[in-house]
């Protein structure tokens, strides 16, 4: 990482700065110049960016530059925020979700979300995982949904940890357990996109070390996107990283592309260090 | 004079400040005695100890002279009137003459009084204006004497700010007492009286008897029942009125907490809210002749146009007037439960493809029911031991029975009834009312602390 402070020093783009990859897999979800307002205040600018399947990618930035912003507009969990409104088209499969046709319960079943702290509802291990089958209903009978969540637990390699105790409290878990549930509980509903925001930041180095180690396994079939303030996990976890800075997306490549030969100013002083 | 003496110990309790203060500001000019030293507190806190020094001996000394004053002189004046007025006479006897006296003193005079009642007012009122000028002085004394001992406590290292909290924290302690003790005196004084009931009338037949008719003769050329002390129907009038509220209440309430949180607009949520709290402030009289005049009329002519014959005083007419009463005490606390439910519970739901109808059954109804169950049995407390409603608009006969368009009675309104008009304080009736009085009072305070307790614990899992 130090080679970009070796690097010469970049100049500020006003555009953003998009470093293709030849073998990036195809796009699965493509934002184009969205906006996002929390009433008057602008919080995103003209963010355009392809992010493709099978693939993790991470967004950086410092903190209160329109991450999180962004990742709920994915899945549109922005309109249950009052007073936010999102212009701009945002296509998944190449279909826009801001469509009045598309109905926003389906589009979050195809995308799913982990948030920043491990959110299990108040129910056993196994109604948690069962919870967005049964809305949906993926299973048609106990044997089936069964089935469901033992497979759910075992791709959020929570399986060996909790089998005996399905029936007791989601919330009784261990920290890194509970958001290891909550993967598991997104993966239940199988979407295809994955949204993570900061989901290690309330974890244990070791708990975080599994939970990586479990978004690089799920890589292979979801497309996940993760927001992270640490610079170390985009890089372990992530193909293509994307920097915010505020509000504007200033530039998104490969992860070591933007790590070790950032085009922009910006980029250049934030991993090195020199603010966020 | 007695207000005199008050103005006259507050004007003295300010010069005392100012006096303190000033000695204080002179121990920080280092011009005073004492000149050097570190000033332990501020001029200010000097005032104040004097003040209180000043001012909160002499008041209370004032409202103790005030209060045994009267007891003195008129034992004095008993004392000193002749025999002859005195001999033989009982102490009410005693009372009447002395109220005489006193009545001649102020200048009403009912009948020619006799020399030797002349005499004994005029030695009155002199005694009175004595007791008065005598108080007057010793309370200005008493105010100089403290003053001149503050002041003279007072240094640079005296500690004014921790004396002067020391009296104001024991000011708190005895103001919070007050309540304390008064809410013991009323207990005890229910207790006793309810013992006396049970006296009486055995416990077992107060609580387990189907028979309820208080209105026993209390001369004996009156013309009443012999009287019976079941308080079963009772009871269960006043579940079923309560029934009945909770069943239009529970609903509603829950219902509008869930809009509130959950659907509705900000600008709904600010206008219905404050029309909720105008709903709690409806003084329960004015429910009382909503129930009376227009509820219990409307279900009457329902139920005749249906052909069913419906009481004027139906328990449905009082029960749902009280539901409607005690909508807003459910509502609000669904509403705070619901609000206490974490927001990344329900977005991880929403976030799962749930919709708000689901998310709100499934995810933030059972994790806040907890808090809505405390509501309820708060609500339900209030509902039993309302007052006003029932009285108005509930029957007075006490017949067993669950049947909502029947005339029913509550403890509450045999309260009322058994101790307005005509009483007599040993006979069973109105003693009954303490008994009643008592089950009323252990019952809801079990709702209660049931309630807070639930709704305690619940605040604690989500911090
Ligand atoms: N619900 C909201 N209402 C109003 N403004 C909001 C809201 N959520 C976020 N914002 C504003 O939008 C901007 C971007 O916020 P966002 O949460 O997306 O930042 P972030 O990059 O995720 O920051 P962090 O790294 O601290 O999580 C901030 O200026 C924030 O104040
Ligand atoms: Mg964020």
């Amino acid at each position: 990482m130090n080679q970009a402070a070796n690097a010469e020093a970049p100049a500020r783009s006003a555009e953003t700065i998009v470093v293709d990859d030849p073998n990036m897999n195809p796009i699965r979800v493509a934002a184009k110049d969205t906006s996002v307002y929390y009433g008057q205040k602008q919080a995103l600018f003209d963010v355009s960016i392809d992010i493709p399947e099978r693939s993790v990618t991470s967004f950086i930035g410092p903190s209160g530059c329109g991450k999180s912003t962004f990742l709920r507009c994915i899945n549109r969990m922005n309109d249950t925020i009052d007073g936010c409104r999102v212009e701009g088209l945002i296509t998944l499969d190449e279909r826009n979700i801001y469509d009045p046709s598309l109905d926003v319960v389906e589009l979050r079943a195809r995308v799913g979300m982990v948030f920043q702290k491990p959110n299990p509802f108040p129910k056993s291990i196994y109604d948690n995982i069962a919870y967005g089958p049964r809305i949906h209903g993926l299973a048609t009978n106990k044997s089936e949904l069964d089935g469901v969540v033992e497979s759910s637990l075992r791709k959020a390699g929570l399986w060996e940890e909790v089998k005996d105790r399905l029936d007791d409290p989601g919330t009784g878990l261990s920290g890194g357990q509970q958001q290891r549930l909550c993967i598991a509980r997104a993966v239940a509903v199988s979407p295809e996109v994955i949204l993570m925001d900061e989901p290690c930041s309330a974890l244990d180095p070791i708990a975080t070390a599994k939970v990586e180690e479990l978004i690089d396994e799920l890589k292979e079939n979801y497309c996940i996107i993760i927001v992270t303030h640490s610079m170390q996990q985009a890089a372990r976890v992530s193909q293509r990283t994307a920097f915010f800075h505020l509000g504007i997306l200033v530039e998104v490549g490969p992860t070591e592309h933007i790590f070790t030969n950032p085009k922009d100013e910006r980029t250049h002083d934030y991993i090195t260090g020199r603010f966020g | 004079m007695a207000g005199y003496v008050f103005l006259l110990i507050l004007i003295l309790s300010v010069v005392g400040y100012y006096v303190g203060r000033s000695a204080g500001n002179r121990f920080i000019s280092g011009t005073g005695a004492g000149a050097g030293q570190v000033v332990h507190s501020l001029p200010g806190y000097h005032g104040a100890f004097v003040a209180v020094w000043v001012g909160i001996p002499a008041f209370v000394l004032v409202l103790l002279w005030l209060f045994l004053q009267g007891t003195v002189i008129d034992n004095l004046l008993l004392a000193s009137l002749p025999a002859s007025l005195t001999e033989g006479q009982s102490a009410s006897g005693i009372q009447l003459i002395l109220s005489e006296i006193k009545n001649v003193a102020a200048g009403r005079i009912f009948k020619e009084p006799t020399p030797e009642i002349e005499s004994a007012a005029a030695v009155y009122l002199r005694w009175e204006a004595i007791a008065r000028w005598a108080m007057v002085v010793v309370a200005i004394a008493m105010m100089l004497i403290a003053m001149v001992v503050a002041r003279g406590r007072l240094s640079p290292r005296f500690r004014a700010r921790n004396n002067f909290e020391f009296v104001l924290s024991a000011l708190m302690i005895f103001c919070s007492m007050i309540a304390i003790i008064t809410t013991i005196g009323i207990v005890a004084s229910l207790v006793f009286e309810a013992s006396e009931f049970f006296r009486r009338v055995p416990f077992n037949e107060f609580l387990f008897g189907l028979r309820w008719e208080p209105q026993i003769a209390l001369r004996a050329d009156q013309v009443a029942g012999k009287g019976a002390f079941g308080a079963i129907p009772v009871f269960t009038g006043t579940l079923l009125i309560a029934f009945i509220a909770m069943l239009v209440a529970t609903p509603i309430g829950i219902y509008t907490a869930i809009y509130l949180v959950e659907y509705s607009s900000d600008r709904v949520r600010a206008t219905v809210k404050p029309i909720m709290e105008i709903l709690a402030g409806i003084p329960t009289v004015v429910y009382g002749f909503f129930a009376v005049l227009i509820v219990a009329p409307a279900v009457r002519d329902t139920g005749s146009a249906l052909g069913i014959a419906v009481s004027p005083n139906s328990a449905l007419a009082a029960g749902a007037v009280m539901g409607i009463m005690i909508i807003p005490f459910i509502s609000s606390l669904s509403d705070d439960a619901l609000k206490a439910v974490p927001r990344t519970m329900r977005d991880g739901s929403l976030a799962l493809g749930a919709t708000r109808a689901e998310t709100m059954v499934k995810v933030m109804l059972p994790a806040a029911l907890p808090g809505i169950m405390g509501g309820i049995l708060l609500a339900m407390s209030r509902a039993i031991g309302e007052t006003m409603i029932v009285v108005m608009a509930a029957g007075l006969i006490a017949s067993l029975t669950v049947n909502p368009i029947d005339s029913v009675t509550t403890v509450t309104v045999q309260i009322v009834t058994l101790l307005t008009g005509d009483t007599e304080f040993d006979s069973p009736k109105t003693l009954a009312a303490f008994a009643l009085g008592l089950v009323l009072f252990v019952v809801t305070l079990c709702l209660n602390v049931v309630a807070l307790r639930i709704v305690q614990k619940y605040r604690e899992q989500y911090e």
